[in-house]
């Protein structure tokens, strides 16, 4: 009764979900059962649970609405799973190596990857403010425990605490912001929403609820003026986590905001376009001028993290489709750089201890010279130099921009990135002509595989998986529109 | 007067009453029991609405879970109170003019307030011979699994978390080993031995 669930097969949209929620609790089990020293089976066994969902989202394509309106697998969803799961694998992949040092040797770090990743992946395919919510508070909930999993490191337990109070803060506003558009609309589902707004106009209340609303959204993507947890959070909590915060969790929160303003408030476009062009631009600039001061490694990568949300709104306040091709592009390229910078903060390690500060990175040209070229890779990648994969991020997102006659953002894109290239040249300076200070421990080869799959993608993106993505983003822009 | 309207004022009167008391009582422990008598009253006021499912979830959840918890945190942690209330005199006179602002927009809103009188007729509850407990379980395994099976996953998010954050094995506790108990057998550990009446072992 009440239910439009009626054989096996019919829920077939939502196998990817069910199979990484049940895999989640049999490994769980399995987990608690076996060996505490042999904590890697789990890690392993997830690993490939990641991969055999990943495989079910690309290949059994089932699209459609589900549990009486509160589910939707569409194109644009199954693209954006492809990428939370990627981020999530390799978030694992990541912590393989040395997990004792990461504090990621507890079979848990696993069960909660998988479980943030079942969050991000409801959170992806919310098609009702009540799926949207749960599944953000599925994946907050994972991340917050995540941060402090160190649990006795002070650092990161205070990242975690940190992360946990702001978060729910960020909850509550959602929360309320939901409420009002409830109340001003009478629906929580998203396309009778949309419905509501076309039949009886704007109304102040629900300007409201969507200002609380994407304010919420644009905490968990961390754009300013809702960024400042991110650089505390990304340098205290273990740095595999770092990775999977600034990948999976960030991509699910991105497409949570381009499904909202894209499709249930399209209706309202000329007031959601002011916000996003808000958040954008004082994303960039705040992150390129604020990135500059900063000593720690990981502070910097989260600096650079909120510029790049800055740029993806860039191509998302155009409120076309060619918007949203570029945002899809644009956090498909960022997740492979982010992996690959991540991927050689995590080999060098010097004194027993993981590259903290850029200035230990002095040297890092003459003693390990693989890791050095990647890492420069990455950073002209992340600045937009024009061969490397990041130039075409940015040139689809300005581009849509430009389209839209949005030139003002657009412009502040290019300066943010000009000044922002100061930081990220400053790395490259450091590791190669700076005199070498200390010993640099040798790289497992696991991390030099992700390292050169990164740069290899990054350098040959115009001639291997560009043209792909591209018509997969404009498949999955186009199940929006 | 008839019998619930009698039974709705006082339920209500005490509700209010131990309100009250939870946020007036001196002793933190005090507060917390009022607390407990509130919501057993709210729950009292909850059957007479014929929300029956309500009432007990109410008891259930709030007295038997977090009121027991407020009291553990209150037990425990030894806040000292006092300290906390020094300053309440200097403070009133804000408190007492944001309470002012308070309800004079709280009269402000609820004087244009106007109910729709298509509402005062369907105030009868919608469900046709269905109590309530029949009609959760209608809808929560059928119209609402998704958001039922995802709100379980956060419950088990929150039960790992605690574990993972707190749980500490200590290596020199002398833990149960039901195994080895119940493999234990008599000739491993009984001795008979013959004593000689009159002599000691």
């Amino acid at each position: 009764m009440n239910s439009d669930i009626i054989d096996f097969a019919s829920l077939a949209p939502a196998y990817p979900e069910m199979l990484l929620a049940l895999g989640a609790g049999v490994l769980l089990v399995v987990g608690a059962v076996i060996n505490k020293e042999r904590s890697l089976f789990v890690s392993y066994g997830a690993v490939l649970l990641l991969l055999v969902v990943g495989a079910l989202v690309l290949f059994a394509p089932a699209e459609g609405i589900l549990f009486n309106g509160v589910f939707i697998a569409d194109s644009f969803a199954r693209y954006m799973k492809v990428l939370v799961l990627g981020g999530s694998v390799f978030s694992l992949l990541l912590a393989l190596p040395r997990t004792k040092e990461n504090g990621t040797h507890k079979f848990e770090y696993s069960i909660l990857v998988l479980l943030a990743t079942l969050g991000m992946m409801i959170m992806v395919s919310a098609n009702d403010l009540m799926s949207l919510y749960v599944g953000l508070e599925l994946q907050s909930l994972s991340l917050y425990v995540l941060a402090a999993i160190k649990r006795d490191d002070s650092k990161a337990t205070e990242a975690g605490l940190k992360y946990f109070v702001l978060g729910a803060l960020s909850s509550g506003m959602l929360l309320y912001g939901a409420s009002l558009i409830y109340g001003f609309t009478g629906h929580t589902n998203l396309q009778e929403i949309v419905l509501a707004i076309a039949t009886e106009g704007r109304s102040i209340g629900l300007i409201f609820g969507v200002v609380f609303l994407l304010a919420s959204i644009a905490f968990k993507i961390s754009a300013v003026p809702f960024h400042m947890w991110t650089p505390d959070v990304y340098e205290g909590a273990p740095t595999p986590v770092t990775a999977f915060f600034a990948t999976a969790s960030k991509v699910a929160a991105m497409t949570l905001m381009v499904r909202l303003v894209m499709d249930t408030f399209q209706g309202i476009t000329h007031d959601w376009q002011q916000i996003v062009i808000f958040l954008s631009i004082a994303s960039m600039v705040l992150a390129a001028f604020a990135a500059i001061g900063q000593k720690s490694l990981k502070r910097l990568i989260a600096y650079s993290s909120i510029g790049h949300v800055g740029f993806a709104l860039v191509g998302l306040s155009s409120g076309t489709q060619v918007g949203v091709e570029g945002v899809a592009i644009y956090m498909a390229v960022y997740v492979i750089m982010t992996i690959g910078l991540f991927a050689c903060v995590l080999s060098l390690r010097t004194n027993g201890d993981y590259v903290e500060n850029i200035a230990d990175l002095a040297g890092v040209a003459q003693k390990r010279p693989f890791v050095a070229a990647i890492m420069a890779i990455t950073m002209f990648s992340l600045i937009g130099m024009p061969p490397l994969a990041g130039f075409f991020a940015k040139w689809h997102a300005f581009l849509a921009a430009i389209d839209a006659q949005l030139y003002v953002p657009a412009a502040i894109g290019v300066l943010a990135s000009a000044v922002s290239a100061f930081y990220y040249l400053r790395i490259i300076k450091v590791m190669y002509f700076d005199e070498p200070a200390g010993e640099f421990e040798a790289v497992p080869p696991g991390l030099s595989v992700i390292m050169g799959l990164s740069g290899f993608l990054m350098v040959t993106y115009y001639f291997t998986v560009g043209a792909p993505l591209a018509n997969f983003a404009h498949i999955a822009a186009g199940s929006l529109f | 007067m008839t019998l619930p309207l009698f039974f709705f004022y006082l339920f209500a009167i005490i509700a209010v009453g131990s309100a009250f008391m939870v946020i007036s009582a001196k002793n933190p422990v005090h507060a917390v029991l009022f607390l407990i008598l509130t919501f057993f009253n709210a729950s009292g006021l909850f059957m007479l609405a014929g929300a029956e499912f309500l009432a007990l979830i109410l008891i259930v959840v709030y007295v038997g879970a977090v009121a027991v918890l407020f009291l553990f945190v209150v037990m425990m942690l030894d806040v000292d109170f006092a300290s906390l209330r020094q300053g309440f005199l200097q403070h009133a006179p804000i408190g007492v003019v944001v309470g002012i602002i308070f309800l004079l927009e709280l009269l402000m809103v609820a004087g244009s307030f106007v109910v729709s009188p298509e509402v005062t007729s369907a105030a009868v509850l919608p469900m046709d011979g269905v109590d309530n407990i029949r009609a959760i379980g209608q809808v929560l395994y059928t119209r609402y699994v998704f958001l039922f099976q995802s709100a379980a996953a956060v419950l088990l998010v929150a039960m790992i978390g605690a574990i993972v954050l707190t749980l500490r094995h200590k290596s020199n506790v002398k833990r149960q080993d039901p195994i080895k108990q119940v493999g234990r057998r008599p000739s491993e550990t009984l001795e008979v031995v013959k004593v000689k009446s009159g002599q000691g072992l």
